[in-house]
């Protein structure tokens, strides 16, 4: 059977939400995959990651894995991998889980695949390319494992109500390979449902035309009650809102049960992160902008009475 | 500070597959990747600052020149193209020994690229091209500035940034929207003509192992979502709330 592995990125709120799904895609093919947790708090998400699946879980609670982030876990991955031979390791397409399986390509030479939506076996996956546009089957070669990178929100994470037997590793990582250091974090406090997570999805972009106009869409999203406030990339670029907001190609994944755009164009690398919602309405003022066409419910008009509209009407008829 | 930057020529408008699979590049309308020119503009910036000179390496067909003529027009000194029928059809795997090759052949205190290419956005070809030369990365880059201890890094994360410090040499990869870059002026385009650009031979880099180890076996048109209804006006608030109601949201 083949030997599946499953980077789980370990973030300071727990395992990333993303192992999970990996984990559900490893048992489409191999009913015990094994889990690495590198990173403070891996061995306590071995539960979790046993509940969703994971049969072994690889556990490293060393702090060097947050402190110099890739390097260390590609060194200590690396070494496992020699000794315990996988036929494939996926990873989530995140930034962090991204770079390690960079770093990990360029030490072991195997093959490696990104943008995967579906896995066959370790030499065969999917993937969506040109935006989500073309649907691309590919075949790997090279050495053991393959290694194969998983778009968030692809597949649903499935609870199997598991137990993982913990094997706790060493982090034997020396001091010339471990790289950049981590010196400060700053963080932007998130109030609300995360977007990944939020029913209700409130977009806005360029056709905000400034910060301040994303006052109504919290407006808005407060008034629905557990709503999330994303953006385009273009008004992330702008500096209207942080990057956190960002939906899309190299922004966040999210798959609500309504998504609603206010100006928006619908370019295909903003697509490609909202496509999976449920039902997409989109308010625009051009008749010809693309994610009309694609929208269920499309709204030629200006965002500026449309939204403030909608907001009166829905505390209107939550307030009788 | 002399700085590497990695440059691709990637179709403009949506790119087309070939009978083989393989992504047409030649005869189609092409350009110096956009997701690029910001770690560009972050080298030209800091070679201004701090002196040193901007090389621009790329990896392509012949074309690929394009690319590196708009670099050189935006003030990098030297160019170096990578050409070899063998390479078409290159994984990241094969890209990232080349580059790293190509990149070895000069001096180095920092080697930028983009994020993610426009066209492939895998995203990991920096990070591997770092591995192979053994040297420190940082990716997702938005600010950057030397220190005592090499450089002082800002990275973007999911919530914030963290800040990095960062020996040298080492890769990093630049945001979109972390600096403004500059269009070449005439006098830059009319210049960058006179620029060297050196073509190494795969022989002259020695890289070894460039078969690529991924083929695509079949490719297919993704599903596209039909629309739905279009309203104008004053039916619209109506409408969007009988949808909220009907997914139960409100
Ligand atoms: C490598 C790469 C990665 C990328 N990744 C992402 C990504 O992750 N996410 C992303 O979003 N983009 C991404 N982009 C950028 C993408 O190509 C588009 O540029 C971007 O999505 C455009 O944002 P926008 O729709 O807000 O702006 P625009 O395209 O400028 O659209 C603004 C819209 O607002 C409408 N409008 C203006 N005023 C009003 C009004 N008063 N009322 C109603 N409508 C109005 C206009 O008609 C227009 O359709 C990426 C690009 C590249 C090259």
């Amino acid at each position: 059977m083949a030997g599946a592995w499953v980077f789980a990125e370990i973030t300071r709120d727990g395992p990333h939400p993303a192992a999970f799904e990996l984990l559900a895609h490893a048992r489409s093919f191999d009913d015990d995959p094994t889990a690495i947790a590198l990173g403070q708090g891996a061995t306590e998400a071995a539960a979790e990651l046993g509940a969703h699946g994971a049969a072994t879980v690889y556990a490293c609670d060393d702090p060097v894995f947050a402190e110099h982030p890739g390097r260390p876990a590609a060194h200590v991955l690396a070494g496992l991998i020699e000794a315990e031979a996988p036929d494939v390791v996926l990873f989530a397409q995140t930034y962090d889980s991204r770079d390690v399986a960079g770093r990990l390509q360029g030490s072991i030479g195997s093959a490696l695949m990104g943008n995967a939506t579906s896995i066959a076996d370790p030499r065969h996956a999917r993937a969506e390319i040109f935006g989500g546009t073309k649907i691309v089957d590919v075949e790997l070669a090279g050495p053991a494992p393959t290694l194969i990178l998983l778009r968030p929100k692809s597949i649903a994470a499935e609870p199997t109500g598991g137990t993982a037997r913990v094997v706790p590793l060493e982090a034997d990582v020396p001091e010339d390979i471990r790289g950049a250091r981590i010196v400060e974090r700053h963080e932007e406090s998130a109030s609300g449902p995360r977007l990944e997570d939020a029913k209700v999805v409130l977009a806005g972009g360029r056709g905000l035309g400034g910060p301040d106009a994303f006052a109504m869409l919290d407006e808005l999203a407060s008034v629905i009650g557990g709503a999330a406030v994303g953006a385009s990339r273009a008004a992330v670029d702008a500096g209207w809102v942080p990057y956190s907001y960002q939906i899309g190609q190299t922004g966040k994944t999210v798959k609500p049960d309504v998504y609603l755009a206010a100006g928006i164009s619908g370019a295909l690398q903003h697509v490609v992160g909202m496509k999976g919602a449920k039902r997409i309405v989109a308010i625009n003022k051009d008749a010809d902008a693309p994610l009309l066409a694609m929208a269920d419910l499309g709204v030629v008009g200006d965002l500026f009475q449309v939204l403030p509209a909608l907001t009166e009407e829905i505390r209107r008829r939550k307030g009788s | 500070m002399n700085v590497v930057v990695c440059a691709k020529l990637v179709p403009t408008g949506t790119p087309t597959l070939g009978p083989d699979h393989l992504v047409v590049r030649s005869g189609t309308d092409a350009a110096l990747d956009p997701g690029d020119e910001y770690g560009l503009e972050l080298a030209l910036q800091l070679t201004e600052q701090h002196g040193g000179d901007v090389t621009v390496v790329s990896m392509g067909p012949d074309e690929a020149g394009q690319a590196i003529q708009r670099a050189l027009a935006m003030g990098a000194s030297r160019g170096v193209l990578v050409s070899d029928p063998s390479l078409r059809g290159a994984d990241a795997l094969v890209t990232a020994r080349v580059l790293a090759a190509a990149i070895g052949m000069y001096p180095f205190d920092l080697v930028v690229a983009g994020v993610e290419s426009t066209d492939g956005y895998t995203g990991t070809v920096p990070v591997t091209v770092a591995e192979i030369l053994g040297i420190a990365s940082v990716t997702a880059v938005r600010r950057l500035e030397p220190s005592d201890a090499g450089a002082r890094i800002e990275r973007m994360t999911e919530r914030g940034y963290d800040v990095y410090e960062c020996p040298l040499p080492a890769v990093v990869t630049v945001t979109a929207g972390s600096v403004e870059p500059r269009f070449p002026s005439l006098k830059g385009i009319m210049q960058a003509k006179q620029k060297p650009v050196d073509r190494p031979s795969l022989q002259d880099l020695g890289s070894r192992d460039l078969t690529a180890t991924q083929t695509v076996t079949a490719v297919t048109d993704a599903p596209t979502k039909a629309g739905g209804e279009v309203v104008q006006g004053d039916e619209a608030v109506g409408r969007i709330v009988e949808l909220l109601a009907e997914a139960k949201v409100i």
